[in-house]
């Protein structure tokens, strides 16, 4: 027995609807607040941390290759195994989320830091040396400022790789974003849940970014000076 | 039960591997997943980074192509792509797996192309060669090290990631993970904490056998000098 329901032919599952964004419009700005204040706090309790190291990598030689080890063993552990070894201490919540997500943006803002400190010429360290700076005045006025350029890099890398790594959190039901992503799964493939969801995810992403981009230009106005307007 | 205890308790359990769905059929799963997806990225990669850094153009694309990915979450791709002709299951898993394999393997194949000393390109050119003979007799073999250490960076990436495919049930060792947190927290602890041994294990696993590889395909001249040429490479992914 074949006959064909027409109702049936279109059930109504395009892949974008401003009626879907706009009826559900207090879940996906609920979504989009946890995943921006989440991302936030990670990308600075993560620069808390890793600028030390950063300039404890720089001081010490020694410690240089252990501190991008342990960061680099961090980073190769697979974001979902680093939810399971968590989740049984931390449980189910926000802190959870945030502690991985914390742990991976380590790496990236370390080997930057190092990086942009290792940048600083040899000569600028010896004449700051010679003008009578001692080793934390010269690190706060003379080589953070000139290894901003590359801690700022870090910084964006991290916060772009966090928006996107937040949404693992589903695992644990605290995945911002991620969440609309997930339910539009389980909602027999709602295409316009997870392509908003992505969507934003992308556009957070970027927004974040150019704010970031923007606060290091308005930090750095020396690196536009040398050009020609 | 500390989470520990739980998790040895669990990883000693035979029936926990040789089940159906068990940690040994997970491996193959998982295994068989990221092998297709690291061949599929290779397959439509290097022939592109190859060329570009043979005509020594695209160098913006690639970097473009390595940031947009950064900003995609992988949930994304793999709940968007059942909804297109893949369809829902294995190849649609494989192909968003596939996608983030994508961009170390092109920036090294590019780089590595691009890094090729200039003179011994100008003398193959005086010797006669052909745009092709000069890509696949000079540029080529001097780029192996570079395509071997992309190759590592993205396979270890995609055994990473392939944890991520238990969220469409798309099977592999986050499967037990997934199981474990699908249980309650203090029940499935152990199963948890164990899943995500074995994923850590197998990642770190990849990752040394693939070093091991490197080093091996690197001429013993060049083995010095690789570790700076590394940090080339991912410079040139993180668009510095």
């Amino acid at each position: 027995m074949s006959f064909r329901l027409s109702y049936r032919a279109d059930p109504g599952n395009p892949w974008f609807s401003w009626q879907y964004a706009r009826d559900n419009s207090d879940t996906i700005l609920a979504a989009v607040r946890e995943h921006t204040w989440l991302t936030a706090r990670a990308v600075l309790i993560a620069a808390l941390i890793a600028l030390p190291l950063a300039v404890a990598a720089y001081w010490f030689r020694r410690l240089t290759g252990p501190i991008l080890a342990f960061t680099g063993v961090l980073y190769t552990i697979p974001s979902l195994a680093l939810f399971a070894f968590i989740a049984p201490y931390l449980g189910i919540g926000a802190a959870t989320v945030l502690t991985v997500v914390v742990l991976y943006a380590l790496l990236v803002i370390v080997r930057n830091a190092v990086a942009g400190l290792n940048q600083v010429p040899e000569e600028v360290r010896e004449a700051a040396e010679g003008m009578g700076y001692g080793r934390w005045g010269r690190l706060l006025r003379i080589e953070l400022p000139l290894a901003l350029p590359g801690i700022l890099t870090g910084l964006r890398l991290a916060t772009v790789s966090t928006v996107a790594l937040v949404t693992v959190g589903v695992v644990i039901g605290r995945g911002g974003l991620g969440q609309i992503i997930f339910a539009g799964f389980q909602n027999n493939f709602y295409k316009q849940q997870i392509l908003t969801g992505t969507l934003l995810c992308v556009l957070l992403a970027l927004v974040l970014d150019l704010i970031l981009a923007g606060i290091g230009r308005l930090l750095t106005p020396w690196t536009r000076r040398g050009r020609p307007a | 039960m500390s989470p520990i205890e739980a998790a040895v308790v669990w990883l000693n359990d035979p029936l926990n591997w040789t089940n159906p769905g068990g940690v040994l059929d997970r491996i193959v799963e998982h295994l068989s997943i990221s092998a297709a997806a690291v061949a599929l990225g290779c397959l439509v990669a290097w022939p592109i980074g190859l060329w570009l850094g043979h005509t020594g153009r695209g160098g913006g694309l690639v970097v473009l192509i390595a940031n947009v990915t950064l900003a995609v979450p992988t949930l994304a791709l793999l709940t968007i792509l059942p909804l297109t002709v893949l369809g829902f299951g294995r190849p649609s898993v494989v192909v968003a797996l596939a996608v983030f394999a994508v961009p170390p393997l092109l920036a090294n194949a590019y780089t590595g192309v691009r890094q090729a000393d200039p003179e011994a390109r100008d003398a193959a050119r005086g010797m006669g060669f052909s745009g092709w003979q000069l890509l696949r007799r000079v540029e080529l073999p001097l780029a192996v090290p570079y395509l071997a250490a992309g190759f590592r960076t993205a396979a270890v990436q995609v055994v990473a990631t392939a944890a991520l495919a238990s969220f469409v049930n798309g099977g592999g060792l986050g499967q037990i993970i997934r199981a474990g947190f699908g249980l309650d927290i203090a029940a499935g602890q152990g199963q948890i904490l164990a899943g995500g041994l074995l994923v850590a294990g197998l990642a770190i696993l990849v990752e040394l056998l693939l070093a091991q590889v490197e080093r091996v395909v690197t001429p013993r001249p060049l083995r010095a000098t690789r570790r700076r040429a590394n940090r080339r490479a991912a410079d040139a992914v993180a668009g510095t």
